[in-house]
């Protein structure tokens, strides 16, 4: 089925599969910086003129380059008062017509739940850069962690579909921010890049490209800003300012933003478009990446910083003979389940390393039959390659 | 409302879901007038509102952009829309609850930025639309459904207090005096900077049937006689001021002043 943003969908893909290539030689700036330095300059290349956020390790580094790099391209950056000011700021900025953003971490991303739930009932783009650290609770803020899975999908209340991208490198934190503002506006959703302390923090090099596709929303007083009449629809999204009388409310509304509080049919139609919109598009929206998958018995199924040591360890089981591959999911949500469900009845088992308790494990459990072997770590620390090597090891 | 007036109003709307005797619709009223009589280009409105009975007085009602978001974030969603294009004029109206409570500290740091926002609030002093539990502004004594023995604690003073958080422009006025307050309306919307207008708006459904106020003229009379002028204030004692909506409009300039100066509203128990 062909929609409007099909195009800006696949462009957004071959961005994030550029990684690491010299596309652009002419144009190429190359760049020795850490992620979360990365991560600002591409939602600034993005297009984002607004950032509201409040300091918190490990993410920081993003809202401190943010209020440089703003000020030089005449942007608006303000720090809040906390994390629920900001994200509310960052979605009153998106209504007034900006690309918008925030940055932050595991508790800071928990008081952002509500804003982000409001974020995804009225449709409005965002971009939110959570780069996770040890918790539960205050836990240890500067190391690193990957904990907060569960949360970007089921942290909000009640049933909401969204968009995250997991980075493995500097190079990913500026491809995957351009990528989550693209993906952002064509959708009209808060998008989540969920980054971790490990990759924020790493220093490498990488190449800040300008040459890349630019989405932008349907800005139109045309059609109904709150319905579509495709069931999957994104509706065009007029800005404060525009002339539209807008009526943005996070109330059940029909499609012109009207409060519809006590109508079945209303609340089922919107709740079900906003899922549909999400998942009808759940095989353009996964990105994963194979590496040495074509013999492979077992399989290694990681993402984030996690999987670059994953990468070191399958290399060295390979070495002595062993055939094992890794499937690197660069889309945690909406899940990557097709790709997972692919390796069913292919492969004879499938490893999980993560920086949590099987909060993905659990997911690869639910598509795929055969022997699944989850490592969680949680001890603040990247789970070493001599680790999941013999992990892997004891899978043969 | 004068047919003038009713531009300003979305087609359609036969009716406010406010009760019977709500002073919500009078302050509705007020702030389209207000808007009306300063000539503004009606594009460049934005109204936000939070969760409340009060965030429904923009939200549908007034045709403009309207921003109905979450409980108590109003001012903090202003904020942000304000920055991303300057050229809005941003008008905040929410109830006292959603603005002081669970909102309050939106509002003490978007005045102590100068954020150029005009804040309305208006304060029945009661929630009235979860069903007449005690708030932030609830009188000393009173009765709610949190309050079944009467209120213990004493009520925020909103113009002391957003008048020290540092807002440029303060005013206080009940909806018994259309023309002050709307007057005080526009001259916080010409503020550059912050400016907070408090409306005393009387709640007969939840506030005045839980504190015996059988009619609701009885509770406009209440507040009329409550509420005393900035500089009759001025000359009466403590004891007199107690419990009392001390009305009129504040500058910075006044807090150097306040020593000598009595309190401004009705906090003290």
């Amino acid at each position: 089925m062909r929609r409007e943003d099909d195009g800006a969908l696949a462009a957004g893909r071959r961005i994030s599969e550029t990684t690491g290539a010299r596309s652009h030689p002419g144009n190429a700036a190359r760049r020795y910086a850490t992620g979360n330095e990365a991560a600002a300059h591409g939602a600034i290349a993005a297009g984002c003129r607004f950032y509201a956020g409040y300091p918190i390790t490990p993410s920081s580094e993003i809202m401190e380059g943010m209020a440089e790099l703003l000020s030089r391209v005449g942007g608006a950056f303000i720090q809040m008062e906390d994390e629920i000011a900001s994200i509310s700021a960052v979605i009153g900025a998106a209504w007034a017509g900006a690309k918008a953003m925030t940055a932050t971490s595991g508790p800071g991303f928990s008081l952002m739940m509500e804003g982000l739930g409001y974020a995804v009932f009225t449709e409005t783009p965002c971009v939110i850069i959570d780069v996770q650290r040890a918790g539960p609770c205050t836990g240890q803020a500067t190391r690193v962690g990957s904990g907060d899975v569960m949360q970007s999908k089921w942290g909000m209340h009640d049933d909401v579909e969204i968009v995250a991208l997991s980075p493995w490198s500097v190079q990913e934190m500026y491809d995957l921010t351009i990528h989550a503002f693209n993906l952002a506006e064509r959708l009209r959703l808060p998008v989540f890049v969920l980054a971790d302390e490990a990759v924020g923090h790493l220093h490498e090099t990488a190449e800040f490209h300008e040459r890349f596709e630019i989405a932008n929303r349907v800005r139109s007083n045309e059609g109904t800003p709150f319905g579509s009449p495709d069931p999957a629809g994104v509706p065009p999204m007029p800005c404060f300012g525009d002339g539209a009388n807008l009526l943005v409310t996070g109330s059940t509304h029909d499609e012109h933003g009207y409060r519809r509080v006590e109508e079945p049919e209303a609340h089922a139609r919107l709740v079900e478009r906003l899922r549909r919109k999400v998942l009808d598009r759940r095989d353009e929206l996964a990105d994963v990446e194979r590496h040495l998958l074509d013999d492979a018995e077992v399989v290694v199924v990681a993402y984030g910083f996690t999987a670059r040591g994953a990468l070191a360890a399958v290399r060295e089981v390979r070495r002595a003979g062993k055939k094992v591959g890794l499937l690197r999911l660069r889309t945690l949500w909406p899940f990557p389940e097709r790709e997972i469900a692919a390796l069913d009845g292919k492969v004879r088992a499938v490893f999980v390393p993560e920086m949590n308790h099987g909060q993905v494990a659990g997911e690869v459990q639910k598509r795929f039959r055969g022997e699944l072997r989850a490592y969680g770590q949680t001890n603040g620390e990247v789970i070493p390659v001599a680790t999941m090597r013999a992990e892997l090891e004891r899978m043969f | 409302m004068p047919r003038s007036l009713e531009a300003y109003l979305r087609p359609g709307l036969k009716a406010t879901t406010f009760c019977p005797g709500c002073g919500h619709g009078i302050l509705l009223h007020a702030v389209i007038r207000a808007v009306h009589e300063l000539g503004l280009d009606r594009r460049e409105l934005l109204f936000v509102s939070g969760i409340g009975c009060a965030a429904w007085i923009p939200s549908p009602h007034i045709l403009a952009d309207t921003l109905h978001t979450l409980h108590g974030r109003a001012v903090a969603y202003a904020t942000g829309a304000k920055l991303a294009n300057p050229k809005l004029t941003v008008i905040v109206v929410s109830g006292d609850g959603d603005l002081v409570s669970i909102g309050g500290n939106h509002l003490i740091h978007a005045a102590r930025r100068g954020i150029d926002l005009t804040v309305i609030c208006a304060n029945n002093e009661i929630y009235g639309m979860t069903g007449g539990q005690a708030g932030p502004t609830t009188p000393c004594g009173a009765l709610s459904a949190t309050t079944p023995a009467g209120n213990p604690h004493p009520a925020f003073d909103l113009v002391r207090l957003v008048l020290g958080a540092g807002a440029a422009y303060v005013a206080r006025y009940p909806v018994t005096q259309p023309r002050p307050l709307t007057d005080a309306i526009k001259r916080a919307i010409r503020t550059p900077g912050f400016a907070f207008v408090e409306v005393a708006s009387p709640c007969p459904t939840q506030f005045g049937r839980r504190n015996r106020f059988d009619d609701v003229g009885a509770l406009y009379d209440r507040i009329r006689k409550l509420s005393v002028a900035r500089a009759e204030a001025a000359g009466l004692p403590e004891e007199e001021l107690r419990g009392r909506i001390v009305v009129g409009e504040w500058t910075p300039g006044d807090l150097r002043l306040a020593a000598g100066e009595p309190p401004a509203g009705g906090a003290a128990c």
